[in-house]
C-alpha cells in the first residue's frame, strides 16, 4: 500500500492504494468518477483519456502513484460550475458526434487537447490525424470531425467553417 | 413538419449524460459487498480436461470460490442454447453439440471457459487463476473453414465431418436450366472474412441474489434483456422469470454481439447465490476478442448466368459457413435465412439456388454481426454483377439498371416478397452526387500523379424489420419477432413510453419521443422513453436487424392510437358531446363545428380524476399497451459508390470519395439516420480494407488486441456524402424500413469493386491490405506486359 495525493477536478484528494493501481482505476473505483472509460488493454482506444497538468494522457497506462501532486481533470470536470457545458461538449451534441457515448468522454478530452496544441483553426486532415489515438466504433468519425472543428472554433469564439481534406 | 416531430433533426435527448460523463454503463454499477469474477480460459484450441486442481488457488488471499463445469452440472444448470432450428436438405434436424457455460470434460477454442475464480478483488481473482492447475490432453485443432468437413478431427461427436447442417434454398432444376441456356457465365470464388464486432464497451455483468426475496438480478450489456431472461429462465434454469430481473442499462454499442446469451453472465448470476455476494465481471479487450461471438467467415463458390441481352437469368451459390466451436444464440439463422433470401439483390433473377454447409471448427462461436448474412449475400451478388459487367463490356451502372426489379410487389425465387422500392431513382441520384460523368477526368489526373484511380458500385438490398412471427416460426425460429409498447399518460399530461426495443447508440430516447410529440402534440421534454429493464417493461424482443423503427415504433404507434381513442371518450364526457364528434389534432380534442376544446393534458387529468364520467361506463386512467407483429419484412435498398486511389508501388489505398443514396422509407430523424449510415460505412470499409480475425494452424488467435486487429481510425476514412430517396414502406403504419445495417452491407463490395477497378485485376481478397492490393496490381501489370 502507498499513499497518493492529487487534485481531481479541482478537489484535493488523498488515498491509500495498492501501488499497482492504475490512474483509471483510481478515478473510477476510488473517486467514483465513472465517466472515464476503459475500452482496451493495449493503450490504443483512448476511451480513458484525461488531462494531467493540462495535457491529454491515457489513464489506463498511467499509475496513480505517478500522479502524486498532479492536477487531474476528467470529463466530469470540464463544464462550468453552474453546469454550462464546455464548448467542445456542446459541439459534440450539436453535431451528433456520438452514438453509444462510450468513446465520447475520451474523444472530448482529446479534442480539447488538440485545440490546445494546434489552435482553433483546424483542417479536416489535421483533425483526423490527431484523433488517431481514439477509436469510435459507432459514428464512422464523420460527425466527430465536424464536432471537433466546431468546438475548436467555439473555444476561440470564431465561426469560420473548416477546410475539407479534399480542398 | 413541427420542430420536434417526424422528419426533424432533433438534437438527442440522451446526449447530455454521455457528454458529461454521467452515462451509466454496466461497469459503472457497483453493489455493496460485490466480489469479482475472473475466467480461466483455455490456452488450447482443442483439448480434453483430465483434471482441475484448484486447491492452491482456494487458499490464496481473498478467494471465495473456484467453480467449474462440474459445479454447474451438480446444480443442474443447463447449457447455452441456439434458438433457431435449421433442417438439413434431407429434413433431419441440425446437429447441435452441447454448450456448457463452463467446460465439461473438453475445451473447443482458445478462450473457452474452464473455470471461474471469484475473489474480493479482481487482482486477487486474477492472481489466483494462475494457481489453478489444469491437466489438458491436447487434441488437434480444426481451423480452416473450407476444409473443416474433411478434417479427421471432430469437434462434437454428434456432428460427423464437423457438419452442423447441409441446407438449401431455391429451385435447383430451374437454375440448372438457366445455366444450360446461358450465353455468358461468370464464376467466382469468394471469401467473406471473419470479423470481431468490437463495440467499444466490452461486455460486463453483475449478478446478485437477494436471499430475503429468493430473487436474482442481472445487470448486463445486452441488446435484448427480455430474451436474456427468457433463455436464462426457461432453458438454462437459473430461476423462474418472476424471480429473475434482467437490466441492460446504457450499453456502449452492440452491432449484434450483445444479442447473445453468453457464458459469463450466466455464471455471474448463478454464482451470486453460491458465494452469497454480488458477482461482477468485466471483459477486457483481449477477452472480448477471444470470446465475443465473431461475424461472417464464409467461403463461397458462385456463378451467374446471363443471356444474350445482358439479362441475368440464374444464380448458383455454394457456401461453407464457419460457426465456430459452439452454436451461439442465433448463429444457425445467419448463413441460412438471413443470407440466401437476399441473393436476388435488387435484380430480377428468375432462378436461384443456394446450398449452405455450416461447419464446426475449434474457433470462437460465430453469430450475427451488423448486417448478419445480408452483407455476405450482397458481397456475392455485387461482386458477380460488377465482374459480369466488366466481362461483357457494359457500364456497371447501366448493367445494374438493365436488371433492376421495377415492378412491386415482386416475388423472388428465394422466399422474399419485395413490397416497395425505386432502385433506379437511387442509382440516378447517386450517379449525380458522385459526379460519375467526371470520373474519367479524375482518373486521368490521378494517372499523372502516378496513382491508379478506381470506382466501384454496390446496389444493395436488405431485409429488416424482422419479422412476422408466424413466418419466422415456420422457418425454425424459436421465438416470435413482434415488439411491445406501453404508453403511460400521467395525470398532468406527461408521457412515459415503455418499449421492448433497446437503445445502445441508436438514439431511441429522441426518435421515439418525436413520434409521441407528433401524435399527441406534447412537448419533447414531457416524454420519457423507458427500456432495458424487465421489472419495468413488459416482455419485448429487443433491438437488432434494424427492427426498432419498423417494429418497435409501430408498436408504440398502435398504443398511441388506443390512447387517442380513449382520450376521445373522456373528452366526449367533458365537452358534453358525442364521441363520434370529437376530433384530435395538435394536442387538442375538439367538438366538430364548435369552438369547444380540451387540451391533451387536461384530458389526462380528467381521465384520472374521473369526476365527469361514471367509472362503470368508462374505466378511469389513460394507459394503453400494444403488441405489434409485422406483416412482412421491410426492404431498405440503395446505391453506394466508392472511389479510391491506389499507389501501385506500395499498394496503399486511399478512399477519396464515398457516395451513399439510401431508401429507408419514412425517416423520423435525418441527423440520426445519417449517423447510422456513417457508422455502417465505416464498419464496411473496415471489413473490406482493414479488419480480419486470424487464427494460426494451432487455433491460437493471432489478432487478439488493437495492436493486431486493425480497427478503422479517423485517418483511414473520408467524409461521406449521404443522400436519400423515399418510397414509404407499405407494410407498417409508419412507412419505416430501417437504416442500422445498410452501410455495413453496402460498403464492402463497393470498395472492392473500386479497388479491382483501379488495379485492373479481380483477385483482391478482403481485407484488401497494401500487400493484397500491391500483389493484384503487380499481376495486372505482368498480364498487360505479356499481352
Ligand atoms: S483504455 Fe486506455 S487506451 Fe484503451
Ligand atoms: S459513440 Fe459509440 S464508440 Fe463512439
Amino acid at each position: 500500500m502507498a499513499t497518493v495525493s492529487m487534485t481531481v477536478n479541482g478537489k484535493a484528494v488523498t488515498a491509500d492504494i495498492d501501488s499497482r493501481t492504475l490512474l483509471v482505476q483510481f478515478i473510477r473505483e476510488n473517486q467514483l468518477l465513472t465517466g472515464t472509460h476503459v475500452g482496451c488493454d493495449t493503450s490504443q482506444c483512448g476511451a480513458c483519456v484525461v488531462h494531467i497538468d493540462g495535457k491529454a494522457v491515457k489513464s489506463c497506462t498511467t499509475l496513480a502513484l505517478q500522479c502524486q501532486g498532479a492536477n487531474v481533470v476528467t470529463i466530469e470536470g470540464i463544464a462550468a460550475a453552474d453546469g454550462t457545458l464546455h464548448p467542445m461538449q456542446e459541439a459534440f451534441r450539436e453535431h451528433h458526434g456520438l452514438q453509444c457515448g462510450f468513446c465520447t468522454p475520451g474523444m472530448i478530452m482529446s479534442a480539447i487537447d488538440i485545440v490546445n496544441r494546434k489552435g482553433n483553426d483546424l483542417d479536416e486532415h489535421t483533425i483526423r490525424e490527431e484523433l488517431e489515438g481514439n477509436i469510435c466504433r459507432c459514428t464512422g468519425y464523420h460527425n466527430i470531425v465536424r464536432a471537433v472543428d466546431a468546438g475548436a472554433k467555439a473555444m476561440a469564439g470564431s465561426a469560420k467553417p473548416m477546410k475539407h481534406a479534399a480542398e | 413538419m413541427s420542430a420536434t416531430g417526424i422528419g426533424a433533426s432533433v438534437r438527442r435527448k440522451e446526449d447530455h449524460r454521455f457528454i458529461t460523463g454521467s452515462g451509466r454503463y454496466t461497469d459503472d454499477i457497483n453493489r455493496p459487498g460485490q466480489a469479482h469474477a475472473y475466467f480461466l480460459r483455455s490456452p488450447h484450441a482443442h483439448a480434453t480436461i483430465k483434471k482441475i486442481d484448484a486447491s492452491k488457488a482456494l487458499a490464496m488471499p481473498g478467494v471465495l470460490a473456484v467453480l467449474t463445469g462440474d459445479d454447474l452440472a451438480a446444480d443442474k444448470i443447463g447449457g447455452l442454447i441456439c434458438g433457431w432450428m435449421i433442417h438439413n436438405k434431407d429434413g433431419s434436424p441440425m446437429r447441435a453439440g452441447g454448450h456448457p457455460a463452463l467446460a465439461q470434460g473438453k475445451v473447443r477454442y482458445v478462450g473457452d471457459h474452464v473455470a471461474v475464480i471469484i475473489a474480493d478483488t479482481l487482482a486477487q481473482a486474477r492472481d489466483a487463476s494462475e494457481a489453478v492447475v489444469v491437466d489438458y490432453g491436447v487434441l488437434p485443432a480444426v481451423v480452416d473453414t473450407a476444409t473443416a468437413m474433411k478434417s479427421k478431427t471432430v469437434v462434437h461427436d454428434v456432428a460427423p465431418n464437423n457438419s452442423v447442417y447441409n441446407w438449401h434454398l431455391g429451385n435447383k432444376d430451374d437454375t440448372e436450366k438457366a445455366f444450360k441456356a446461358a450465353k455468358h457465365v461468370v464464376k467466382m470464388n469468394i471469401v467473406n472474412n471473419r470479423l470481431a464486432p468490437n463495440p467499444m464497451e466490452p461486455r460486463a455483468a453483475i449478478g446478485l441474489y437477494d436471499k430475503a426475496e429468493d430473487h436474482y438480478t442481472l445487470y448486463t450489456t445486452s441488446q435484448n434483456p427480455h430474451v436474456a431472461r427468457l433463455v436464462l429462465s426457461a432453458f438454462i434454469g437459473i430461476a423462474p422469470e418472476n424471480k429473475l430481473r434482467v437490466v441492460a442499462p446504457d450499453v456502449g454499442g452492440g452491432f449484434g454481439s450483445k444479442i447473445f446469451i453468453y457464458a459469463e453472465e450466466t455464471v455471474c448470476v448463478w454464482a451470486s447465490k453460491k458465494v452469497g455476494r454480488p458477482v461482477k465481471w468485466n471483459s477486457d479487450r483481449t477477452e472480448a476478442f477471444l470470446s465475443d461471438a465473431h461475424g461472417r467467415d464464409h467461403v463461397t463458390e458462385a456463378q451467374m448466368a446471363i443471356d444474350e441481352n445482358g439479362k441475368i437469368t440464374g444464380l448458383r451459390v455454394h457456401t461453407i459457413a464457419n460457426l465456430g466451436a459452439y452454436l451461439s444464440t442465433f448463429s444457425s439463422s445467419v448463413p441460412t435465412y438471413l443470407y440466401a433470401p437476399l441473393l436476388s439483390g435488387q435484380y430480377n433473377i428468375p432462378a436461384i439456388y443456394a446450398e449452405v454447409d455450416a461447419v464446426y471448427t475449434t474457433t470462437a462461436p460465430v453469430d450475427a454481426y451488423r448486417g448478419a448474412g445480408r452483407p455476405e449475400a450482397t458481397f456475392v451478388v455485387e461482386r458477380l454483377v460488377e465482374v459480369a459487367a466488366r466481362q461483357l463490356g457494359i457500364d456497371p451502372a447501366k448493367f445494374r439498371q438493365m436488371n433492376y426489379i421495377t415492378k412491386f410487389p415482386h416475388q423472388t425465387p428465394v422466399i422474399m416478397m419485395y413490397d416497395a422500392g425505386n432502385y433506379n431513382a437511387s442509382m440516378k441520384k447517386a450517379l449525380e452526387a458522385a459526379d460519375y460523368k467526371g470520373f474519367g477526368k479524375r482518373r486521368k489526373e490521378a494517372e499523372k500523379r502516378g496513382k491508379l484511380r478506381g470506382i466501384g458500385f454496390s446496389s444493395y438490398i436488405e431485409a429488416c424489420g424482422i419479422a412476422p412471427s408466424a413466418a419466422v416460426g415456420s422457418l425454425g425460429a424459436g421465438v416470435g419477432l413482434w415488439e411491445s409498447a406501453e404508453v403511460r399518460v400521467n395525470p398532468i399530461g406527461t408521457v412515459e413510453i415503455l418499449t421492448g426495443s433497446h437503445s445502445h447508440g441508436q438514439g431511441h430516447e429522441t426518435t421515439f419521443a418525436q413520434l409521441v410529440c407528433e401524435r399527441l402534440g406534447v412537448p419533447l421534454e414531457s416524454v420519457s422513453i423507458i427500456h432495458g429493464d424487465t421489472d419495468k417493461v413488459q416482455m419485448g424482443m429487443g433491438t437488432y436487424g434494424s427492427r426498432s423503427g419498423a417494429v418497435g415504433m409501430s408498436a408504440i404507434s398502435k398504443a398511441l392510437d388506443k390512447v387517442i381513442a380513449k382520450g376521445k371518450k373522456v373528452a366526449a364526457y367533458v365537452l358534453e358531446a358525442s364521441e363520434k364528434d370529437i376530433d384530435f389534432k395538435d394536442g387538442k380534442f375538439s367538438v366538430k363545428g364548435t369552438d369547444k376544446t380540451l387540451d391533451f393534458g387536461a384530458c389526462a387529468l380528467q381521465a384520472y380524476i374521473a369526476h365527469k364520467f361514471n367509472g362503470q361506463d368508462l374505466e378511469p386512467g389513460l394507459k394503453e399497451g400494444a403488441f405489434y407483429d409485422p406483416t412482412n419484412f421491410t426492404f431498405p435498398a440503395g446505391v453506394h459508390i466508392a472511389e479510391v486511389e491506389v499507389d501501385p508501388d506500395t499498394g496503399v489505398t486511399r478512399v477519396v470519395n464515398w457516395t451513399a443514396v439510401d431508401d429507408f422509407g419514412v425517416v423520423i430523424n435525418p441527423m440520426i439516420v445519417e449517423g447510422q449510415v456513417h457508422g455502417g460505412i465505416a464498419q464496411g470499409i473496415g471489413q473490406a480494407m482493414l479488419e480480419g480475425v486470424v487464427y494460426d494452424k494451432e487455433g491460437q488467435l493471432v489478432t487478439a488486441s488493437y495492436m493486431d486487429y486493425c480497427m478503422p481510425r479517423a485517418d483511414d476514412l473520408p467524409s461521406f456524402t449521404v443522400g436519400m430517396t423515399v418510397t414509404a414502406c407499405p407494410s407498417n403504419p409508419l412507412g419505416i424500413k430501417g437504416c442500422g445495417e445498410a452501410g455495413a452491407i453496402a460498403a464492402p463490395p463497393a470498395l472492392i469493386n473500386a479497388i479491382t477497378d483501379a488495379v485492373g485485376h479481380e483477385d483482391v481478397a478482403m481485407p484488401a491490405t497494401p500487400k493484397v492490393v500491391w500483389r493484384a496490381a503487380q499481376k495486372a501489370l505482368k498480364k498487360m506486359a505479356a499481352e
